[in-house]
This record gives structure tokens, C-alpha cells and sequence, in this order.
């Protein structure tokens, strides 16, 4: 069987780089996004080897086969005491997680 | 007699006699590790005050006799991504440099219950994301065996402290190869179990159904008794199985004769380094040599599983590193944030590595509208075909032998900057773990004077017969006994 030709990558972009950097709440410098739109574009390039794969009557794979869903009882069970949770939040101020404005202020 | 080269096995019977203390036996292991760790970098950090104290309740009940393990009083070390209650847990990365938890991994809690003594933390790549331990955040890890090479990765710091003999055994972590390749690399014995087997509760998640923990150490037999004592089913972990868990020490012991090995004609395609096949088919002549039956088989979608599993660790890892925001827990970055998306970006920014970076970001691209039948959803049904593969050669055979990696270990550097290349070093390991089969990597000889490993993989709850085949090899030769001339004298 022949290896499927890498089709020309383009579409990895700086721009693009930045846009999914934003998305996924990363802070890029130019420099990077610039390194990380040419090894992107290697990267999903290689992917591109399944599109070799008939799969036209196969299920995905989503979950480990041997594993079913599972419940427990809906009961109230201790909890990390306050304490212990406050000792690793990296901006405490008393009882309380301290965290920047989540709205704009209008 | 020098402690810190005993087997698990060997340490326990003379503990039992009385003839060495676990006081003796873990400060032995930790003024070891102190010493040679200068340059190995296998640590990220040292539990010494612990382990005295748990070594010390290990002695007592040694002295009382009442429930002793093969484990109690034996130290060791754990990953860094296995929650350490008290002891600073950082999975190698600067987000979590200062994270200390709350809690206990299940496996941990276990391997206390059973009376083992945590010296320390392993050093690793950046939350599991590399093959050579050269992505800590923190300094790579050296091979014991030439320190100018790479352990593997991701769980190098434990390979090669197990090698090193830097405690007895070790936890890892395999979510495609982590344990199995630096085992391979530094010439120890490991085991990915099947997925489910033993609970991911406390592990700090890479790929949630990929992930498996499992140890690793210097012969079969040590395996075998840590899989006994952290096996099983822990309601914290949802997808931890129920099965009954086997007598692995007793199972380990039946002869193999008459048992079927199989040989996946497409793990000795081109690409493998001359050494490594050598090693791989004098393996086989053994096994052959101890009774088993040898039938070359096929698993025609092997070309295939790199792309699979990359693709759905990339997608499955940006979720999980979600989670990382600087708000909970982590690096306390984003002093100045005028809003909450600015401290995500600045704790993001500044606590993330490259190779993290650049996997949340192909994660969250592949699962992006427009792309995800093309790249995720096409990867899953992939996957469907490789359990098949599985499935029709474990009808023909009882286990499948292979190469842990096409070459030995490479350069510290050598293929740092190029990360597909770099992904591409875990070709023969990454199958296993979209199949959710187990696989045991044992040493086999060497190449140019480095250690050469193969992997045992068996069909789903088979670790029993992966150890009994491994156990008999290692009765019939000696590469695993041999060690690293790291102290300046002979191996």
C-alpha cells in the first residue's frame, strides 16, 4: 500500500497558532508561535496516515472495553478540611480563594 | 554484603531473619541516593524524614512478626505525578513546583498499608510528556549506564534510579510506553498493567484511559509482589476493575512449556537498529529453548498507532491541563492581572514548558470544530481497528514479544528540537495503551554496551502469564542481574 502523500501545510499559520493559544488560555511570544506553526504543521502532516484507514463500518473507540458505567450510593461523606484545601490556592486572603474580576467593569 | 544491591526478594528474607533492619537497609538506600543522585538527577526530591519514620514502624513489625509483606520495610520511590501526602508532588513542571497534597494516590496509601518506606520523588518529563526525561522543567536525568545518553522517558527518573540500585523498586506511570521504555533504556524490569488495574485515584492525570501505574524493578519477581500489593478495585476510581486480583508469586512459578509466543511480523520492520534485532531473536531462540511454541502473527494496523495514540493524547491532555489555572493550587503567577483571563495566560505562560504547550494547543486543535471527525473521531475508530488486531492474535497466541524500542538509548540532545522525530522513538510501545492490554519489559542484552529491553504484551487481566514467561526467562539467563558501572567499578 502507498504512503498517502503529507497534503502542503498551510493552514498552521502564526495567526493561527495565537488564535488556539488564546483559546486554550496560553500566553505565546512571536517567537514562539512562529517555531510552534512550523512543527504543527509537521505534526498534523503525519496524522494525515489515517486517512489511509477504511473505517467506514467501524465504531470509535471511545472508552476501555472492560469498563461499564458506574454509580455509588448518593450519601454526604467528609470532605478536604478547609485548611488543607487553602494551603496550595496561590492567592488566599483569609477563608476565601482571592481570583482577579471575572466582568468587565461597565 | 552491600544492601542497596538486594532484589526486593532478597532484602525481605533477610529482614525476616532479622539479619538487617529496614533502619539499616533505607538509610543505605538514601545515603545512595544522595551520593550517586549528583549525577543521575533522578530525584526531584527527598523524603529522608519520612522514611525513617516508616522504616522504623516497619522494624517494629518486623519484631512482632504480624502482618509482614514482601514489601514491608522495603524502600523505594514513586513518579512525580503520584500524589504524596505531606511530600511535594510536582509531575517535573514549574506550575506545580510548590504543590504539596493534601492526600494520598491509592497506590501509595497501599504500599504503605503493606509497610514500604518512600524515600523520594522521581524526576520525569513534564507531566508525562516526552520519551527521554530531558522535558522536566526542572534538569534531565541521566542514563546510569552512560550518562552522556538519555534514561527514556517519561518515567526516566525511576528507571534509573532502580537501576542505579537508589531504592529497590519503584512506582511509575505508563500512558504510552513511560514505564516500559525507560526500563528498556536502563536495562530494569516493568510492567504496564492492563488499563484499570490498578486505580488512577491521586495520579495526576495525562491521558485519563490511557494511563496506567505500575512498577518497576530489578527482576520479575519484585514486580510481581508491588502489582499484588496495588491492584484492585478502589471506588474512587470509576474505571477500576472489579476482577479478583491473582496470586502473581504463586502463578509465576508454572513452567512455560507448551505455551504460544507470538511474533508481530511488523515489529521487526526496517528502521531497527542491528543490536536491538539481534538481542530480540537470541530472546527467541530461548524462549523456544524453555518449551514455548514461537508462530510469527500479524497486527496489520501497528503503522497506525503512533498517529492514533498522539491524537488522542494531544486531545485528551488539553483537558485534563485545563485544570491548571493558578486559581486552586500551582505556581502563583499573574500578580498584576487586571482579570481573571490575564492570570489564567500569565500562570499558563509562565508555569507550562514547550512540549506542554504545544500539545494542549494540538489538543484543543484536532477537537475544534471542523477538524474533530477529521482527526479525533478518525483516531477513535482506529483505535477500534488496533483491539482488534489484539483480539485475532491473542485467538492465535498466549503473549506477543517485541522490541521495547527500535534503538538504544540516544543523546541527551540529540532530538530535543525536533519533536516528531522525537515521538517517533515510542513507535513500538504506544499500541498497548489505546488497547488497554498489558505489557511486561524486561532486559534482554546489549548493544554497543547498552542495555536492550523486549516487552511481553498479553491480552486483558494476563499478568500472570506475562510474569510467569518473564520469570522463566530471567531463571534461564543473567541480563537483568547485570548493573551499571556507575561507581566507577565493574557492572
Amino acid at each position: 500500500m502507498a504512503e498517502p502523500k503529507p497534503k502542503a501545510a498551510g493552514s498552521i499559520d502564526t495567526e493561527m497558532v495565537k488564535h488556539v493559544a488564546s483559546l486554550v488560555r496560553l500566553g505565546l511570544d512571536e517567537d514562539e508561535a512562529r517555531r510552534f506553526s512550523g512543527q504543527f504543521a509537521e505534526i498534523l502532516d503525519y496524522f494525515r496516515l489515517l486517512n489511509a484507514v477504511d473505517t467506514e463500518d467501524v465504531p470509535p473507540a471511545s472508552e476501555q472495553p472492560a469498563v461499564r458505567n458506574v454509580t455509588r450510593p448518593d450519601e454526604v461523606r467528609p470532605s478536604l478540611p478547609r485548611d488543607e484545601f487553602l494551603s496550595n490556592v496561590p492567592h488566599a486572603e483569609g477563608p476565601f480563594v482571592r481570583v482577579p474580576n471575572v466582568f468587565d467593569e461597565e | 554484603m552491600d544492601p542497596t544491591r538486594l532484589t526486593v526478594r532478597e532484602a525481605h528474607d533477610l529482614l525476616v531473619r532479622r539479619q538487617l533492619s529496614s533502619l539499616e537497609l533505607t538509610r543505605a538506600a538514601l545515603a545512595r541516593a544522595h551520593a550517586l543522585d549528583e549525577k543521575l538527577h533522578a530525584f526531584v526530591t527527598f523524603s529522608d524524614e519520612l522514611a525513617l519514620e516508616q522504616a522504623r514502624r516497619a522494624d517494629e513489625r518486623l519484631a512482632r512478626g504480624d502482618s509482614v509483606g514482601p514489601l514491608t520495610g522495603i524502600p523505594f520511590a514513586a513518579k512525580d505525578c503520584l500524589s504524596t501526602r505531606g511530600v511535594r508532588t510536582t509531575c517535573s513542571s514549574k506550575i506545580l513546583e510548590n504543590y504539596v497534597p493534601p492526600y494520598n494516590a491509592t497506590v501509595v496509601d497501599r504500599l504503605d498499608e503493606a509497610g514500604a518506606v518512600l524515600i523520594g520523588k522521581h524526576n520525569m518529563d513534564e507531566f508525562g510528556m516526552g520519551s527521554s526525561c530531558e522535558n522536566s522543567a526542572f534538569f534531565p536525568t541521566r542514563n546510569p549506564w552512560d550518562l552522556e545518553r538519555v534514561p527514556g522517558g517519561s518515567s526516566g527518573g525511576s528507571a534509573a534510579a532502580v537501576a542505579a540500585g537508589l531504592g529497590a523498586f519503584a512506582l511509575g506511570e505508563d500512558t504510552g510506553g513511560s514505564i516500559r521504555m525507560p526500563a528498556g533504556f536502563c536495562n530494569v524490569t516493568g510492567l504496564k498493567p492492563t488499563y484499570g488495574r490498578v486505580p488512577r485515584y491521586g495520579l495526576i492525570a495525562l491521558v485519563s484511559s490511557f494511563d496506567s501505574i505500575g512498577p518497576l524493578g530489578r527482576e520479575v519477581e519484585d514486580c510481581a509482589a508491588v502489582l499484588q500489593a496495588i491492584a484492585g478495585r478502589d471506588p474512587r476510581d470509576a474505571t477500576s476493575l472489579d476482577a479478583p486480583v491473582p496470586d502473581y508469586l504463586a502463578g509465576m512459578q508454572k513452567p512455560v512449556k507448551g505455551l504460544r509466543l507470538g511474533i508481530p511480523k511488523e515489529y521487526f520492520a526496517a528502521g531497527i537498529q542491528p543490536g536491538v534485532e539481534a538481542a530480540l531473536r537470541a530472546a527467541i531462540r530461548q524462549f523456544e529453548g524453555l518449551g514455548m511454541e514461537i508462530h510469527e502473527v500479524s497486527l496489520p494496523h501497528t503503522r497506525y498507532a503512533l498517529a492514533v495514540y498522539y491524537l488522542l493524547l494531544f486531545a485528551e491532555a488539553s483537558a485534563n491541563l485545563a485544570r491548571f489555572d493558578g486559581v486552586r493550587f500551582g505556581l502563583a503567577a499573574g500578580q498584576g492581572a487586571e482579570n481573571v483571563i490575564d492570570l489564567f495566560l500569565q500562570t499558563r505562560r509562565e508555569g507550562f514548558g514547550p512540549e506542554v504547550k504545544r500539545r494542549i494547543m494540538l489538543g484543543a486543535y484536532v477537537l475544534s470544530a471542523g477538524y474533530y471527525d477529521a482527526y479525533y473521531l478518525k483516531a477513535q475508530k482506529v483505535r477500534t481497528l488496533l483491539r482488534q488486531d489484539f483480539a485475532a492474535a491473542f485467538g492465535q497466541v498466549d503473549a506477543l514479544l517485541a522490541p521495547v524500542c527500535p534503538t538504544t538509548a540516544f543523546k541527551l540532545g540529540e532530538k530535543l528540537d525536533d519533536p516528531l522525530t522525537m515521538y517517533l522513538s515510542d513507535i513500538h510501545v504506544v499500541a498497548t495503551n489505546p488497547a488497554g492490554v498489558p505489557a511486561l519489559s524486561l532486559p534482554c542484552g546489549f548493544a554497543d554496551g547498552l542495555p536492550v529491553g523486549m516487552q511481553l504484551i498479553g491480552p486483558q487481566l494476563s499478568e500472570d502469564r506475562l510474569f510467569q514467561i518473564g520469570h522463566a526467562y530471567q531463571a534461564a539467563t543473567d541480563w537483568h542481574t547485570l548493573r551499571p558501572p556507575i561507581d566507577g567499578g565493574a557492572a
